[in-house]
């Protein structure tokens, strides 16, 4: 296969299909770790994880063990999760308070909340050795880039490569719908975050987030026995079925509406679905809603804001957004073959507490480990990986229509929903980042 | 809040009620169908356990209190029970081939609290679930806290909660039906 030595990105990638090689090749997942995940800007978590001095969250950058930690300064830091003196991991939990330092569990030493040593037991022993409290090896080693965007938290290992507002470019729009949606403008973490292993490449997840073919198909069962329900409800208590029953029947919309659907395209692989539940009803909580927004915005704006219709929104490699329903999925690749991804929604600040529960009937009804929607999903990722092992073919096909979408200052558009526009531009990404050389 | 809410997970575990062995007995054979149930997937039987509001409830955190308004890896009504029987049943329900096949074993049945006049309980028990599908084996293991309603043809359940040890996940693949 082209990916061991002598790493080929034209035998792999081709503009409408890609070699099976990009998902099943050992060497290659190593060089996206290198070349995509410790180069390009990947979330950590949002601010809001961390409200107290000393609260920290860990998480994983590509093959790195990082803990952001809020300081009594208030600003957040981002610091490998590793003790200079011999390596331990500082905190082993995914969440807490260490206090006022680091501690480490094996010989003491400790370190403030922006990693610079604060002490070492038994100061003797060091005079005359190389050992030195000027080195930045005595100090928690910081990420290379840092950046906080309206609470959402992004590190970059490589110290070279463009801002985060740069990179993200007009894929902002996912974090900018979410916070914008608030009343106040921001928007809270709920502090339960569901973790799913997908025993697939990290792709396969990205590339069916866009994909409008499948949700009829794969999620038949699911939208089908959810319009039979809300079919009953109707009958037996005489009331329209809540909104989140929507949710999940509309996985059963007809193939034609998903076709209608806009895919936008953005530089550096990130893309964007248009939404398709129609999540602005005209019910007492909405409209309680909408009237506390247009306390805050002014009508003109809010109906803006209001308008904006996004389903996913891609932020490539490392999150799916879902803004208007305040989801996200973090993608941490493990292997190229097992994805943990790592759920989380929002509370809206300001917003009235039913608009809230939308949130987070869509995180259960879609996003928990109960879910009878990624339960489909996650199946048919783990056969694609099992039938890419295959060597029955070499090639992933992402032709359909490709050739037809309008490229503008960068930008793909199609209103094509079932075009694979959006593979092809993540493709897109994905040869740039692995083609160039390594940043020195 | 209920007495069966208070006395939630992660909180010492209640002295046992004083309850006759006909009770104990009862209760016990309740669970022991209740697993049968699932084991064997029939679901009319599964939803005429509960009562017209009752809720199967798998927390997301051991020190949650309440089911409503808080992030859960179960909280089902009949309604959306329903949902999800349809959904296991249809043959487009793609990851039901091969189905999931379990086998609960439910044990150390305490009854923590009864009500004399009404004869209702609440029952704490302890599972164990191996679930087999597709070359795979998972086990699940934690606790159950039954609220159950005393009718005239035995035991409905008005709440089952349900703490899983592993609760905070990893989960390596969707739980597609209830523990
Ligand atoms: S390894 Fe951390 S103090 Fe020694
Ligand atoms: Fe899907």
């Amino acid at each position: 296969m082209p990916g061991g030595n002598g790493f080929n990105v034209d035998a792999l990638v081709e503009p409408d299909r890609v070699h099976r090689a990009c998902y099943v090749d050992d060497e290659i997942f190593e060089r996206e770790i290198r070349r995509i995940f410790h180069r390009s800007w990947i979330y950590v978590g949002h601010e809001t994880q961390v409200p107290k001095t000393g609260d920290y969250a860990t998480t994983v950058i590509g093959r790195q063990p990082v803990i952001m930690v809020r300081h009594a300064d208030r600003s957040i830091h981002v610091l490998y999760n590793r003790c200079p003196h011999r390596g331990a991991k500082l905190c082993s939990q995914r969440a807490g308070n260490v206090g006022a330092a680091f501690t480490c569990s094996y010989h003491s030493w400790q370190f403030k909340l922006d990693g610079k040593v604060r002490h070492i037991p038994i100061q003797n022993g060091y005079e005359n050795t190389r050992f030195s409290l000027d080195s930045p090896d005595a100090h928690m080693k910081p990420v290379a880039r840092l950046e906080v965007y309206r609470g959402f938290v992004f590190a970059s290992l490589s110290a070279a490569g463009p801002g985060l507002q740069d990179w993200l470019g007009a894929a902002i729009a996912g974090i900018d719908d979410m916070c914008d949606r608030a009343p106040e403008g921001e928007v809270e973490v709920v502090p339960t975050c569901f973790r799913m292993m997908q025993k697939s490449n990290w792709k396969i997840f990205l590339e069916n987030q866009l994909d409008a073919v499948h949700p009829s198909i794969t999620h038949s069962s699911t939208g089908l026995a959810a319009q039979k329900v809300e079919q009953e409800m109707r009958a037996e208590t005489g009331k329209p079925p809540p909104l989140s029953y929507h949710y999940i029947s509309a996985f059963a919309m007809e193939l034609d509406k998903w076709g209608a659907l806009d895919v936008v395209g953005y530089p550096n692989g990130h893309c964007v679905l248009q939404g398709y539940m129609g999540l602005r009803p005209t019910d007492p909580d909405t409209l309680e809603y909408e009237a506390a927004m247009r306390q805050n915005y002014s009508p003109a704006r809010t109906e803006e804001i209001l308008d904006v219709n996004i389903h996913h929104l891609l932020v490539y490699p490392c999150l799916s957004i879902q803004s208007p329903l305040q989801q996200l999925r973090a993608v941490r690749p493990i292997a190229k073959d097992r994805t943990l991804t790592e759920i989380w929604h929002f509370r809206l600040k300001g917003a009235p507490e039913p608009i809230y529960r939308r949130a987070l009937d869509y995180f259960y009804l879609v996003n928990s480990p109960s879910t009878m929607i990624n339960a489909d999903d996650l199946f048919n990722f783990r056969k694609c990986q099992e039938g890419l092992e295959s060597e029955g073919g070499d090639w992933v096909s992402f032709h359909r229509n490709a050739g037809q979408d309008r490229v503008e200052g960068g930008i793909t558009t199609t209103n094509i929903g079932f075009s694979e526009a959006p593979m092809r531009n993540q493709f897109a990404a994905w040869r740039n980042y692995m083609a160039a050389e390594p940043a020195a | 809040m209920s007495r069966a809410q208070e006395n939630s997970a992660g909180r010492d575990p209640l002295p046992a009620a004083a309850v006759g062995l006909e009770t104990q007995h009862a209760v016990a054979q309740f669970l022991y169908r209740q697993a049968e149930i699932l084991d064997d997937r029939l679901w009319d039987d599964w939803l005429a356990l509960f009562t017209p509001d009752g809720h199967y409830w798998m927390p997301a955190a051991p020190e949650q209190l309440v089911g409503e308004g808080q992030p859960n890896i179960f909280y089902e009504d009949h309604y959306l029970m329903r949902v999800r029987i349809g959904r296991v049943n249809h043959p487009n329900a793609w990851s039901q081939y091969p189905p999931n096949r379990t086998g609960h074993v439910v044990s150390n049945v305490v009854v923590e609290a009864a009500d004399p006049a009404s004869g209702d309980l609440v029952v704490r028990s302890k599972f164990l679930v191996a679930e087999y599908r597709n070359d795979e084996q998972r086990v699940f293991a934690g606790k159950y806290r039954h609220q159950l309603k005393k009718g005239p043809d035995g035991y409905l359940i008005q709440l089952q909660r349900v703490d899983i040890v592993n609760v905070e996940g990893p989960f390596d693949y969707v739980l597609q039906y209830w523990i």
